[in-house]
């Protein structure tokens, strides 16, 4: 069950066989798994100038007052930790990376649909991220309305937030045509044999994932694009003194922005559901039950963005409605949970690094997500709105969701996509300072704003000031954790050892071709007789 | 990449017909945006509407439906391969839809005559509710401004193609993706106008 070879002599991807040498190789390429490689070097990149930020502002609070920096500088560099994790990190890292590089080798396809859009929409994500970091240096200065960009001081402000929101627009273009070329891909080519309910899980959530993207992502863009009218011409519609609601900003904002926490989680728990077969050698628990919660997730998921609002003075009857879909969209989120714990009970668990990082997630996703059913709540969410239980919670589904098990991808997929293997060691001793120190951070944030800390205060009061100094410390184990596994990684690409077509035993698609895999895929378009998790010995057992 | 081509044109029309539902999404924000506002301001919605100038508003749609009309002359034309007929038709659908624009500025001009734009000082003398209504008016109508300006350089580029044999009887996808594009900036219209120009 090792490896179907495949003959030696098509050279890997990552070799130049066009006219093109070199950089504009790669600057011009159409070919999916370059593309994917792009986006992740430049989304390392953003990241790491994310985490940066994130540590000063750490920094800050190591005191009860103000220091190093000044409150404007704390409340632009709150606005661009946030932009910079969600347009250029965490909405796109899962899709635009392994997406690209994996959709197509899953369903055995030799490219997405439209490869040149491909390339285009990474070119735009560029443009996105390089007027992001202009805003940050001309106009009247970085952006200091935090990311949501909120009416009215989004109007008003003198600081750059037109183009930051131009950034944005931009970002979400890119993200539109990812999602355009991913259902066009699912639908149209998928190998023979390749049923709707043969294809791997991630495929399942890339699906449900991309359909958000289209539904969602418009309607940000033109609330986007009204702020930026709003702002030259004065358009009134959201500015009371013309007659305009700035509560309309917050429904209109969050129609897209919450479905795009949904964007973010979606594709992480597809690779979760990739991860546990393929290290307990046996076939998923509950496919249907985990393809369906996917789409189910995307749909009840466009129906709770107000939940963001409760504070905002809506109706009774509103708030109600709210809450009830809050709270049912932790169903389907829970049936991915049990399914995937399931799959782990009895089975013959291989515990490597993809796994480890696959269970950090489930265990670290269990808060984030329980935390969101505690603000569903009406009563409790009163008490926590614009607090630091909020910051907590995010950052536990966010980072401790999607960030873990875009690592755990990256572990998973690493010696497919780069044909090297790196130090299973390093990669655990950088777990222990990460998780550990994760939950420093985070759980402290918890706690503080269960105790009332109100987020994005440059300052805080002295019975805040020891959690404050917990979570500062956590943030430099977190940080230490990051620049091993990182640091790990690249040694990895430049002095690994070259990895097998199949080092994990894994039976879906990409591990039947070669490490790193030929231009085209595949030398002949696999024809698929089974279901994707199907582990010959499992069959001799049972 | 390799000399494998790949042809897909389901799967091209699958893809046109998604970024229609992105475009529609898109007016959709206004749309919701829109009835929010008619519903907290019906009296000065339907004074604003009654400015508008309805009859160029009527004409408008007839001249932007007679243009969705010759690009399906045009896409079956292609399909006969009467290739001088289908440039024909590009030629007019580009000639209806500069006529759509050219009425377009006149009625603007209007309004800006009158001072009824964002931001006037006229405008700024009259109820919240009618300040609401023109910045929607020019927002919604610009931006569907915008949609004809991109269809028309589609188009013009399509016409382009027709001419060198680019789009031809067996390979026609392109056209008809254009079209599909250009009857969507026709849907939206017909959406426009009965909520503006006939709301009074």
């Amino acid at each position: 069950m090792s490896t179907t070879h495949t003959t030696a002599a098509e050279p890997s991807y990552l070799v130049d066989t066009g006219v093109r040498k070199g950089v504009m190789a790669w600057l011009t390429t159409t070919d999916h798994k370059r593309i994917a490689l792009m986006y992740l070097y430049a989304m390392v990149v953003f990241f790491f100038v994310g985490v940066a930020i994130g540590v000063i502002m750490r920094l800050v609070q190591l005191t009860t007052f103000q220091h190093i920096i000044t409150a404007q500088t704390y409340n632009a560099m709150f606005t661009l930790h946030g932009v910079i994790m969600i347009f250029l990190f965490v909405i796109p890292g899962l899709p635009a990376v392994f997406g690209n590089f994996f959709l197509p080798i899953l369903i055995g396809a030799k490219d997405v649909s439209f490869p040149r859009l491909n390339l285009a929409s990474w070119y735009f994500f560029m443009a996105g991220a390089i007027l992001a970091v202009l805003s940050l240096f001309t106009g009247g200065g970085a952006p200091d309305t935090g990311w949501t960009f909120y009416a009215p001081y989004s109007l008003r402000t003198g600081t750059n937030v037109s183009l930051a929101v131009f950034a944005a627009f931009v970002l979400g273009f890119s993200s539109m045509l990812t999602g355009i070329n991913f259902i066009t891909t699912i639908h149209r080519l998928r190998a023979p044999g390749m049923k709707w309910f043969r294809m791997p899980l991630m495929c399942w959530a890339l699906y449900s994932t991309s359909w958000i993207q289209i539904l969602a992502t418009p309607i940000v863009a033109i609330t986007l694009v009204l702020v930026i009218l709003e702002r030259f011409f004065g358009i009134g519609i959201f500015d009371p003194a013309k007659g305009g609601d700035p509560v309309l900003y917050q429904h209109l904002f969050w129609i897209y922005s919450h479905p795009a926490v949904y964007i973010m989680i979606l594709p992480a728990m597809g690779v979760i559901s990739e991860i546990i077969p393929t290290f307990t050698k046996r076939t998923i628990f509950g496919y249907k039950a985990i393809a369906f919660s996917s789409m189910s997730i995307a749909g009840v998921g466009s129906l709770v963005w107000a939940h963001h609002m409760f504070t905002s003075g809506m109706s009774g009857f509103a708030l109600m409605l709210f809450s009830l879909l809050t709270m049912i969209v932790a169903v389907p989120s829970a049936i991915k949970v049990f399914n995937w714990v399931s799959t782990l009970y009895k089975g013959s668990i291989d515990f490597q690094p993809p796994l480890l990082f696959a269970l950090t997630f489930i265990f670290l996703f269990c808060i984030g997500g329980l935390t969101g059913v505690m603000n569903g709540a009406l009563a409790l969410n009163v008490h926590i709105h614009d607090t630091y239980f909020i910051v907590g919670h995010f950052h536990y589904v966010m980072f401790g969701g999607t960030g873990m098990a875009l690592f755990a991808a990256l572990l998973y997929w690493f010696p497919k996509m780069f044909g090297k293997m790196y130090s299973k060691k390093a990669i655990y001793v950088s777990w222990f300072p990460m998780f550990v120190g994760f939950n420093m951070l985070y759980f402290g944030m918890l706690i503080l704003g269960m105790m009332g800390m109100p987020r994005r205060y440059y300052v805080h009061l002295p019975q805040y000031h020891t959690l404050h100094v917990v979570a500062t410390v956590g943030s430099w184990l977190l940080v230490l954790g990051l620049l091993i596994f990182f640091g790990a990684l690249i040694v990895a690409t430049f002095k690994g050892p070259k990895a097998e077509a199949n080092p994990w035993g894994g039976v879906t698609l990409e591990w039947t071709v070669p490490s790193p895999p030929p231009l085209e895929n595949f030398d002949v378009i696999p024809t698929i007789t089974h279901d994707p998790y199907h582990f010959p010995q499992q069959e001799v057992e049972s | 990449m390799s000399g494998h081509v790949h042809r897909d044109d389901l799967g091209s029309r699958l893809g046109m017909w998604l970024f229609l539902v992105t475009e529609m999404v898109l007016f959709g924000g206004l749309f919701i945006g829109y009835s929010y506002m008619r519903h907290r301001y019906p009296a000065e919605f339907h004074h604003g509407g009654g400015e508008l100038n309805a009859t160029l508003g009527i004409i408008n749609t007839i001249v932007l439906l007679t243009s969705s009309l010759t690009v399906v002359l045009a896409i079956v034309a292609v399909q006969r391969a009467e290739k001088k007929r289908a440039m024909a038709f590009l030629w007019t659908t580009l000639g209806l839809g500069c006529t759509f624009l050219v009425i377009k500025g006149f009625e603007w001009s209007a309004k800006f005559h009158h001072g009824l734009y964002p931001n006037a000082p006229h405008l700024a003398t009259l109820p919240p509710g009618e300040q609401v209504f023109f910045g929607l008016y020019f927002t919604m109508t610009g931006l569907h401004g915008l949609h004809v300006i991109v269809g028309l350089s589609v188009l013009a580029v399509l016409l382009y193609w027709v001419a060198t044999d680019r789009i031809r009887q067996d390979r026609y996808i392109h056209l008809e993706n254009g079209g599909l594009y250009w009857h969507l900036v026709d849907v939206i219209w017909i959406f426009l106008l009965p909520l503006f120009y006939l709301a009074a």
